[in-house]
């Protein structure tokens, strides 16, 4: 029998095993929409196409599956690219499927067209433009496989509108042919004996722990490896949630706003052990100061990162979860040296532990004021374990990242590399649409909540209780702090002149708000909001010329933290 | 470092944007590329010559191989290859110069494949080194216009780049 387009794109999504996506209707897709009716895919209407991308990543990063938005051409299309280059920035595994106009206008300028190919070339892993219906269970087929195997990310889909109105017989593949797209999974065994050797060896040694974890679900793992090698564990922004923050091996978060003694830790190592990191400029720092004394493992699945910012020993390209458990396996041969691991690092650990109380991740408390910081601590303390956090960029994002204890893989979904404001509401909504049953709590300043606060509407109407904290500070804080430090306090344009009432906000798209303006409402208003069992905006004002600190100044050494505000 | 570079790719629509795209999106050097489909017409050959140290060739490598319609990625540094570069040279033919142009045409085994009674057209392939020598001994004669088509490049040897 033989379907339309559209038709055959819906039934391969569905053997896909796609139960929700995230889209925005319009003239070019429209012929898909009016299939959606009656299928069992699940549509989430967002407020705008940059939020349906996001939400669909958002789900990726709290399921470890293949998020999906539909945009419409044009200005529709347009409107993910930020999305687009979000994921694509932390390795997000999405498929956007955008509307094109008809094959024979393309070119044309026509009504709705952009160059959505063109554009979106350097910020996917692949992107497809569908010319012939009898393509299409293949390149959607092939479009999943690239977007979860190997370093996932994005995939784009441009389908034009006759191609989603033509038919053929569908059949979907069972297999991929792709013979320029091998990705390596099997992490090389002698490269992984080697590595073992350098870490029995070595004397003080760090893991330093990126993204990779979480997206190849390795946190069981890298515990193990932790704990038979007894070795401190930093992690980045996206690795946070998958080392246990309060483990007493765990250092923390490194680099720019990491903590004092993670940023010793690695300067001061013999061995750094690289796991799905990419050694980003906000975590090493400058590059020739970067762990000067340090032999360097690292463990990625993507050549292009290795040697690409730093030197390395030792490279071992594979999934990081293979190469862990290579690694555990080999290490499980050396009982009796791993027994003594303990003992054999006793002076490192201790050098480490008076780096920790030398200048441990504290703020100065108030009892007038509300410290941002304050209010991360009481909403870790307050909500479940399993809760699902979000952030927006700024601030907040990195107070977040040090003081709110992770226990849990997949429980924090932050824009890492591209640093986009506007991400953490829609990406809430998106892991609330994966897990209705668990908390989901978006933590954003003011300035970073107007950026995508249209999205209460879909909260609302598609009953997703997420809950919003915005540290209001009434500036956009974290320029506002640079420009404070290296600015002479020329607050240029970063005061946000104008107080919004965001429980009117809240309660205009029929959320619920509530305020907090001292220390002591702070703890009510939290249990209030978590109790509540709609979407709910909880606004703190918090004392607004906070700053994150330690911090490493851009350009300098992660040796040459400042430690407080002068 | 000078580099030559073969890659072999899917002949898809949009293929050549993505390595163009690559290098420019990146800041490595294009001295020049060729490209053209191959015998078996679903892969296209590009030859690229580029520039840079160690790090970054290594990376212009991993990088185009990350590219999905790679097929493979050959870097010739090294190696020993032939390599053939053709131009096509506009050069004004005097009545005194015409003798000189034929000869050094001659000497480079070029041919004069244009003629009108003020100008001849020189073709002649060869390395690009030879290619230089001969443009620079055309030169003083006046070169009204020029092209050349980039090097194209092949390992030496019975085996293809499948490795048979
Ligand atoms: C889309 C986008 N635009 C601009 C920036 C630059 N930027 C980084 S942090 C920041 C301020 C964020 O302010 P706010 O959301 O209020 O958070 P705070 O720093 O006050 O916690 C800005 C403007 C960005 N990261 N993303």
């Amino acid at each position: 029998m033989k379907l339309t387009g559209s038709k055959i794109l819906l039934e391969s999504l569905i053997q896909e095993g796609v139960d929700t996506i995230f889209g925005y209707p319009g003239g070019t897709v429209i012929n898909i929409y009016d299939d959606l009716m009656g299928s069992s895919i699940k549509h989430v209407l967002t407020r705008h196409e940059q939020a349906a991308v996001h939400a669909a990543d958002g789900y990726a990063r709290a399921t470890g599956k293949v998020g999906v938005a539909i945009a419409t051409s044009g200005p529709g299309a347009t409107n993910t690219i930020t999305g687009i280059a979000t994921a694509y920035m932390d390795s997000i595994p999405l498929v956007v499927i955008t509307g094109q106009v008809p094959t024979a206008l393309i070119g044309n300028d026509a009504f709705q067209e952009a160059d959505l190919i063109g554009i979106t070339r350097p910020i996917t892993k692949h992107n497809y433009l569908v010319k012939d219906v009898n393509d299409l269970a293949r390149i959607i087929k092939q479009a999943f496989y690239i977007a979860r195997t190997g370093r996932p990310g994005p995939v784009v889909v441009d389908l034009p509108k006759d191609v989603q109105i033509a038919t053929a017989k569908f059949a979907y593949p069972d297999t991929v042919e792709l013979r320029g797209y091998k990705p390596t999974f099997s992490g090389n065994v002698r490269m992984v004996e080697k590595a073992v050797k350098m870490m029995l060896s070595a004397k003080k040694p760090v893991l330093y722990v990126g993204g990779g974890a979480t997206l190849t679900d390795a946190h069981g793992e890298l515990l193990e490896l932790a704990e038979t090698l007894q070795a401190p564990v930093t992690t980045t922004l996206m690795g946070m949630a998958s080392f246990p923050t309060r483990h007493p091996l765990s250092l923390g978060m490194l680099g720019m706003h990491g903590t004092y003694y993670a940023n010793m830790a690695v300067t001061n190592s013999d061995l750094l052990i690289a796991l799905g990191a990419r050694f980003d400029d906000r975590v090493t720092g400058k590059i020739s100061t970067f762990a000067p004394h340090a032999k360097i493992i690292h463990v990625d699945v993507d050549p292009t990162s290795i040697k690409k910012n730093v030197r390395v020993d030792l490279p071992i390209v594979g999934d990081l979860r293979d190469v862990l458990q290579k690694m555990n396996k080999k290490l499980a041969e050396h009982k009796d040296e791993t027994a003594l691991a303990k003992e054999t690092l006793k002076s490192w650990h201790e050098e480490i532990a008076a780096w920790r109380s030398e200048q441990p991740m504290k703020y100065r408390s108030s009892k007038t004021e509300i410290k941002p910081q304050f209010v991360i601590e009481k909403l870790r303390e307050l909500s479940d374990d399993d809760a699902i956090i979000t952030t927006e960029v700024g601030q907040h994002q990195m107070w977040t990242a040090q003081f709110f204890d992770f226990t849990q893989p997949r429980t924090f979904l932050t824009s890492g590399g591209l640093g986009t404001m506007g991400y953490g509401l829609p990406a809430a909504l998106g892991a609330q649409a994966a897990f209705p049953e668990r908390q989901v709590i978006d933590i954003s300043g003011d300035g970073s909540f107007q950026m995508n606060s249209q999205e209460l509407a879909t909260l609302v109407q598609y009953r997703l209780p997420v809950k919003i904290v915005i540290l209001n500070n009434n500036f956009l804080g974290m320029v506002r702090q640079w420009q404070q430090l290296f600015f002479d306090k020329r607050y240029s344009e970063t005061c946000m002149e104008l107080p919004i009432d965001f429980i009117k906000l809240a309660e205009a798209y029929g959320a619920n708000g509530l305020r907090a303006s001292k220390p002591e409402e702070v703890e009510e208003v939290i249990k209030q909001a978590l109790a509540i069992p709609g979407p709910v905006i909880m606004e703190f004002k918090v004392s607004r010329e906070e700053n994150v600190m330690p911090m490493v100044p851009a350009g300098a050494g992660l040796n040459e933290m400042v430690l407080r505000t002068a | 470092m000078r580099h030559t570079i073969s890659v072999l790719v899917e002949n898809e629509f949009g293929v050549l944007t993505r390595v163009a795209g690559l290098f420019s999106g990146r800041g490595f050097n294009i001295e020049s590329l060729s490209v053209a489909p191959t015998l078996d017409a679903t892969i296209s050959r590009m030859t690229i010559v580029t520039s840079g140290d160690d790090r970054i060739l290594e990376q212009i490598n991993k990088q185009l191989n990350k590219l999905i319609d790679t097929i493979k990625v050959i870097d010739f540094t090294g190696e020993d290859f032939i390599e053939r570069e053709m131009a096509l040279i506009k050069v004004s033919a005097e009545e005194a110069t015409r003798a000189e142009i034929l000869r050094i045409c001659d000497i480079f085994r070029g041919k004069v494949v244009d003629v009108t009674p003020k100008c001849y057209t020189v073709e002649v392939t060869g390395s690009p080194v030879k290619v230089n020598a001969i443009i620079d001994l055309l030169r003083p004669m006046g070169i009204k216009e020029l092209v050349r088509s980039g090097p194209v490049v092949l390992g030496r040897g019975p085996k293809g780049w499948k490795g048979n």
